[in-house]
């Protein structure tokens, strides 16, 4: 074999460096969730969310989107969950009703994942924590 | 040389399905998660008022002078989160003006003293032939099953067509943050405001009617300002419009205004 001497070693760090992210992903720590405010019910008691916790950290950006154009654009403003329940298509009056802890709730997770909704803009943030 | 190439082909096709099943399996998993949830569906609600037209009626004798309207801008203002800002740059849903500005294509300048000092009530007209909703390049404003003439504010580019548009003066342009002039102890938690570079204006209180209730004007109006479906002749709106002489803003631009005004 030709100039195995530079051709060796180019195949390895090209294997090495093509795999990184890989090896990256094993040695560094696991994603932890952030510890959140646990939504609360009007008086203190720990209440379940429109569709379950688990689908909705994943879906709820997506969830939110369609509340908007149901309730603007098809003019229905009553959401029936997977679970049967109603509510209604209200960012604020629904939601916030239980997640009233912005920086321990909304932040925290946005934060750790670097994005930046501009719902804030118009919506006016909970205080429950203040 | 065929062996070899038999060996080749049959060690590819398995690492391929080896390499793809581990995919597909993990792929598969996830739209599980998803897909044993799903998504609900969405209705209007019970409560809902109907109206295939609505509209509104002002009785403006019961409004003799700007103290008397203070109440209903009030009411309305409050909810919404309309900022009270000074000079060019105001922010208005409802507000008020003299006769000659408010019917500015009518009637002679000989009209009794008292019709023609006395306030008139302005807001958005939400026509059923609007020529804001034509001219808007996003569909951001729009005409909904009920007439109403509604925002839809993250659409919105600010481009302004819209207040051009508007022959009633309906639309507010916000130039810097709302927020900034509203009291954080005055905001209502249960409305947002808007953000920089939006255009708002009166909605008839789409959300309420949606609920049961009547907009925020006609409830603080004390029966002074009536509100319901001129498509149904047993409405209140129909019963007044029937009883007393009504005129409407500008008719003649064939907009067809939704709010009549009994002089």
């Amino acid at each position: 074999m030709y100039n195995s001497k530079y051709v060796i070693p180019g195949i390895i760090l090209f294997v090495v460096i093509f795999t990184s992210p890989f090896w990256l992903n094993i040695f560094t720590p696991k994603y932890n969730y952030p510890e959140l405010a646990k939504p609360v019910g009007p008086n203190g008691e720990a209440v379940e969310c429109v569709e379950p916790v688990k689908w909705m950290r994943a879906n709820h950006m997506d969830l939110l989107i369609s509340w908007r154009d149901a309730a603007l654009r098809d003019e229905k403003r009553v959401y029936v969950s997977s679970t049967g329940k109603e509510w209604e298509t209200s960012l604020q009056k629904t939601c916030f009703a239980c997640h009233s802890d912005y920086d321990n709730f909304c932040l925290k997770c946005h934060d750790q994942n670097a994005v930046e909704p501009y719902c804030w803009d118009c919506h006016i943030v909970p205080q429950g924590n203040k | 040389m065929n062996a070899n190439r038999r060996y080749f082909l049959k060690v590819a096709g398995l690492s391929t399905f080896a390499l793809t099943a581990g995919v597909g399996a993990s792929l598969a998993k996830a739209a599980a998660v998803n897909e044993k949830v799903g998504e609900g569906s969405y209705k209007v609600s019970e409560k809902a008022v109907h109206g295939k037209r609505f509209a509104m009626v002002i009785d403006t004798r019961k409004f003799q002078t700007e103290e008397d309207m203070l109440p209903v801008i009030e009411a309305c203002h409050k909810f919404h989160n309309v900022p009270k800002i000074d000079g060019p740059k105001e922010i208005k849903w409802i507000w008020h003006d003299k006769f000659h500005h408010a019917f500015v294509d009518d009637t002679s300048p000989l009209i009794p003293d008292e019709v023609k000092n006395r306030p008139y009530f302005l807001l958005c007209n939400h026509c059923s032939n609007p020529s804001c909703v034509r001219v808007c390049p996003t569909k951001a404003t729009y005409l909904t099953s009920q007439n109403l003439v509604a925002i839809d504010y993250h659409r919105c580019v600010g481009c302004r067509f819209c207040m051009a548009a508007c022959p009633y003066g309906s639309r507010s342009f916000n130039f810097t943050d709302p927020r900034q002039y509203i009291k954080p102890e005055d905001l209502n938690y249960q409305y947002p405001s808007r953000m920089r570079g939006v255009v708002e204006k009166c909605t008839f209180c789409a959300e309420r009617l949606e609920n049961g209730q009547m907009p925020l004007c006609v409830e603080a109006s004390n029966g002074a300002i009536l509100f319901g479906d001129l498509n149904d002749p047993e409405s209140e709106v129909r019963k007044a419009l029937a009883e007393n002489f009504t005129i409407r803003r500008k008719p003649a631009l064939g907009t067809d205004p939704g709010v009549y005004y009994i002089i």
